[in-house]
């Protein structure tokens, strides 16, 4: 043990300094955590509103929604109709009456509820949690130095994201609701009030959109700082824990990409409030609506890789350590991500197929996006060939880094239908993208993070969360992910738009009510599944087993920090000798070895 | 599997983007097989056992080289047979000449404006006619369409003809089909375009030429 040669860098700090504004990046990245979650109620609940609207058009909801004899007839038969009732009979418009009256989702706050559930969810959810909350936490430890490069902007960054996420849901209370034009927001459906009847909502969503885009870029400008210039001594590039390299190459997409969407909204705002035109065109001239899509998915795409890399990278760290093998082809794994990055910004076109754009493009854009299936394919061999011939630990954390390599692979494989240009035409807007959405980033993304949170959390607070809870939720959530999402595919081969509030309103989507309402459930079960991880959560912050310094003999040097993780992490800094993944190395009696263990020291069984 | 839920395909085009559609289809699932098959594979045999050891293996650049020289193969070789497809479907420059039809579609917050040209096959003149929400075509003809929107961006979809365009404002987007099948086919909007976006609904009615003639006949008598 080398707990105690470690000098304790903490000193009195008051709670505020500590718990509120800290400059510590350890406490930033679980604010991030914490934030992250919370988040993930807001945007799952949004979603939970929808999805019954879908099953059950027009009904009232349940629990809340008034009862079917009060809607026909005014009799009140149940808690919820006195609640109705007072609402109607107040002279003010309250905000339920508005937005859902006697329980019933109108079309106008359907569209508000999709728009702000895929908001939420890439820009207040994964976003913060892949690269606030695990970019903070680990790249310091990781990369072995005491804090991030710049504090005070770190704090900044994280006060800003509040901000925003403060901006973002007082937009569903100003007068004529929230953004409804979707996360992409599409002009000039959201350029110009009258075509929506939202007047401050979709202003807000822009505002709070261009105050994340700030926060992103300051954490950035961090991160790509502190990797470039602080790393331990012998800490090279190359033996960088692949989780590093994706935060680092997310970094320099985030420092690009945040501008050009920043700069779009600013615009919007200007065609909103100042009355310019550059999306929308006139006979008399002005811009063009396309000009909004180019440039939201020049950001855009790139912005998708944002949420799938860190994914990869926490991937890339469970799968060596309970397989206990080196990550197979470590150098390839970078130049694979460093490929993606830097195909994500030629591929935009791929969402843009049937806008107009010239068909020309249509041809380059598939070319390059279905070649991102090469460095995809590469990360899927690699993992499968680092479990080749390895000695598989089933923990809770290395479910999830199997889940996320199987969903994975079924998200990428459904996005060669999409690039393909044919096919494109006849899925494209269908809920077959909603299949691949979710298969990408719940599937990978969420499940990327599930698996982290368990890993990192004995580092993070000290103790383990509780196992028993932590796989009753991957299993029902794994379950339920799949019957709520693998559906929509087959939606979408029907020809299922997304977006469209009532779906009995066609005819031929006549066959596919009773798939909507098999997704619903299983949707509701999947949304229920995530409150047994938020109570593990917090319950184990308290009462969970306490945990050892190093309890899944990891090399890597965040695991070499005492826990809890002192104020400037190391007693000494460490010296790194070796790559993050020296597993089950031949003729060493331990089947790990420390990147910060000396070279030819005796071999030790761990801690 | 695909063909159960695929509706059935009525436009010439249609069964390149079908064939290619069920190509992807096999690719994919025959892809998805081998890798969570070894997946499992490796899961059941490399599990845990007491007393045996990890082998350390750092990678096979061999191995590296053969699966991305594969990948990029076969990626290159859908490309190939993709291209001609897209043409087909959306180049200007090749679409069928001479169309026997051209209509003007319009899309409007929440309705779809046909707009005939008249015998003069001129539009903006006294014989235009403008219906709401009802297309009308020969069966076997071709339809050139002039696609465009007076407000927000909309998206023409047809799914038994497997045609999708959106409609901008102030832009004429040129669209072709060819039907093969009388029938009444309808034309939901694609793209959200407010509130009534759920519902807005045109119809295709593909008629028999017979039919056609009549339905002209009576129009411009
Ligand atoms: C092999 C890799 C991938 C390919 C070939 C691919 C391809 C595509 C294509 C062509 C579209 C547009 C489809 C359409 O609108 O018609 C699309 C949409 C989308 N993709 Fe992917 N994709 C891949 C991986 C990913 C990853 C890793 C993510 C995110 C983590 C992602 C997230 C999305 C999202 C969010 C959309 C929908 C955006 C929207 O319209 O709302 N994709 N993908
Ligand atoms: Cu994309």
């Amino acid at each position: 043990m080398h707990d105690n040669e470690h000098a304790s860098h903490d000193h009195e700090e008051s709670f505020i300094r500590k718990y509120i504004f800290s400059l510590d990046h350890k406490t930033i990245g679980k604010q991030f955590l914490i934030y992250g979650l919370i988040m993930f109620f807001v945007g799952g609940g949004l979603a939970l509103l929808f999805r019954w609207q879908l099953a059950y058009p027009d009904q009232p909801l349940p629990i809340i929604g008034a009862s079917q004899q009060y809607i026909d007839e005014g009799e009140v038969v149940t808690g919820a109709d006195r609640m109705w009732e007072r609402i109607y009979e107040s002279d003010k418009e309250e905000w339920l009456e508005v937005s859902m009256p006697s329980g019933v989702i109108t079309p106008e706050f359907y569209n508000m509820l999709f728009t702000m559930h895929a908001t939420i969810m890439v820009f207040f959810v994964v976003v913060p949690i892949l690269v606030g909350a695990f970019g903070n936490f680990l790249i310091p430890l990781m990369i072995g130095t005491r804090d991030m490069a710049f504090p005070i902007l770190n704090m900044l960054s994280f006060w800003l994201a509040v901000l925003a996420a403060i901006v973002m849901v007082m937009g569903f209370f100003v007068p004529g609701g929230h953004a409804s034009a979707g996360w992409t927001g599409y002009a000039p459906l959201s350029s110009d009030a009258q075509w929506t009847g939202v007047e401050w909502g979709l202003n807000l969503w822009a505002i709070s959109l261009l105050l994340q885009g700030f926060s992103s870029l300051v954490g950035s400008i961090n991160y790509i700082t502190t990797i470039i210039n602080m790393r331990a001594p012998g800490m090279t590039f190359f033996r960088m824990p692949l989780v590093i390299w994706s935060l680092f190459i997310v970094a320099i997409l985030l420092l690009l990409a945040f501008p050009v969407l920043s700069s779009a909204l600013a615009l919007l705002i200007f065609d909103r409030l100042a009355g310019t035109t550059f999306f929308s065109a006139t006979a008399e001239g002005g811009g063009d609506p396309l000009l909004w899509q180019h440039l939201f998915w020049f950001f855009g795409h790139p912005e998708v890789y944002i949420l799938i890399l860190p994914g990869m990278g926490i991937a890339s760290e469970l799968i060596p350590v309970f397989s206990r093998k080196p990550i197979f082809g470590y150098r390839s794994m970078v130049y694979a991500m460093i490929a993606i990055a830097f195909l994500g910004w030629i591929v935009w076109g791929h969402h843009m197929f049937q806008s107009g754009m010239r068909s020309g493009m249509g041809n380059f854009f598939m070319t390059t996006t279905m070649l991102i299936a090469v460095p995809s394919a590469i990360k899927t061999f690699n993992w499968l060939g680092t479990m080749f011939r390895g000695s598989i630990r089933f923990t809770t954390p290395m479910l999830h880094g199997i889940a996320f390599v199987s969903m994975f692979v079924i998200g990428g494989l459904s996005g060669i239908y999409m690039a393909n240009t044919p096919v494109d035409v006849y899925i494209h807007d269908t809920y077959f993208i909603v299949a691949h959405i979710h298969y990408v980033v719940f599937g990978g993304s969420l499940f990327a993070i599930f698996g982290g949170i368990i890993f990192w959390f004995p580092k993070m607070y000290g103790r383990y969360m509780n196992d028993a809870l932590s796989k009753i939720h991957f299993w029902l959530t794994f379950i339920a992910f799949n019957c709520t999402f693998f559906p929509m595919h087959i939606l979408g081969v029907g020809a299922h738009m997304r977006r469209i509030a009532n779906p009995t309103q066609y005819e031929y989507l006549q066959g596919f009510e009773g798939m909507n309402i098999f997704i619903t459930m299983s949707a509701f079960t999947l949304g229920f599944a995530q409150l047994i991880l938020v109570f593990n959560f917090f319950w184990s912050m308290y009462k969970g087993k306490a945990a050892e310094q190093n309890p899944w003999q990891v090399n890597t040097l965040e695991w070499e920090a005492p826990t809890p993780v002192p104020h400037g992490n190391f007693g000494q800094i460490p010296t790194v000798y070796r790559g993050p993944y020296e597993y089950s190395v031949p003729g060493e009696e331990s089947d790990w070895i420390p990147q910060a263990e000396p070279e030819h020291a005796p071999a030790t069984s761990g801690d | 599997m695909l063909d159960q839920w695929l509706p059935e395909n009525v436009s010439t085009f249609g069964q390149g983007v079908d064939n290619l559609f069920h190509a992807i289809y096999w690719l994919t699932l025959v892809v998805f097989i081998l890798v969570i098959g070894t997946l499992i594979v490796f899961l059941i045999k490399y599990r845990h056992q007491e007393g045996k050891k990890a082998d350390y293996i750092e990678g096979s650049t061999t191995l590296e080289i053969v699966w991305t020289a594969a990948t990029t193969v076969i990626v290159f070789v859908l490309a190939m047979f993709s291209y001609p497809q897209w043409n087909n479907i959306k180049s200007p420059t090749q679409f069928p000449e001479n169309p026997d039809v051209v209509v003007q579609v319009s899309g409007k917050q929440f309705n779809w404006d046909m707009t005939y040209p008249g015998p003069d096959n001129e539009f903006g003149t006294d014989d235009d006619l403008v219906l709401e929400n009802e297309l009308h075509v020969p069966v076997n003809a071709v339809v050139h369409i002039r696609l465009t929107s007076v407000d927000v961006i909309h998206s023409f979809f047809v799914p038994q003809l497997r045609l999708k365009q959106d409609a901008l404002p102030n832009r004429f987007i040129n669209v072709w089909f060819e039907a093969t099948k009388a029938g009444r086919y309808e034309i939901p909007c694609a793209e959200l375009c407010g509130f009534g976006h759920s519902g807005m609904l045109g119809y295709l009615n593909v008629h028999t030429q017979a039919d056609y003639d009549a339905w002209v006949q009576e129009r411009w008598p």
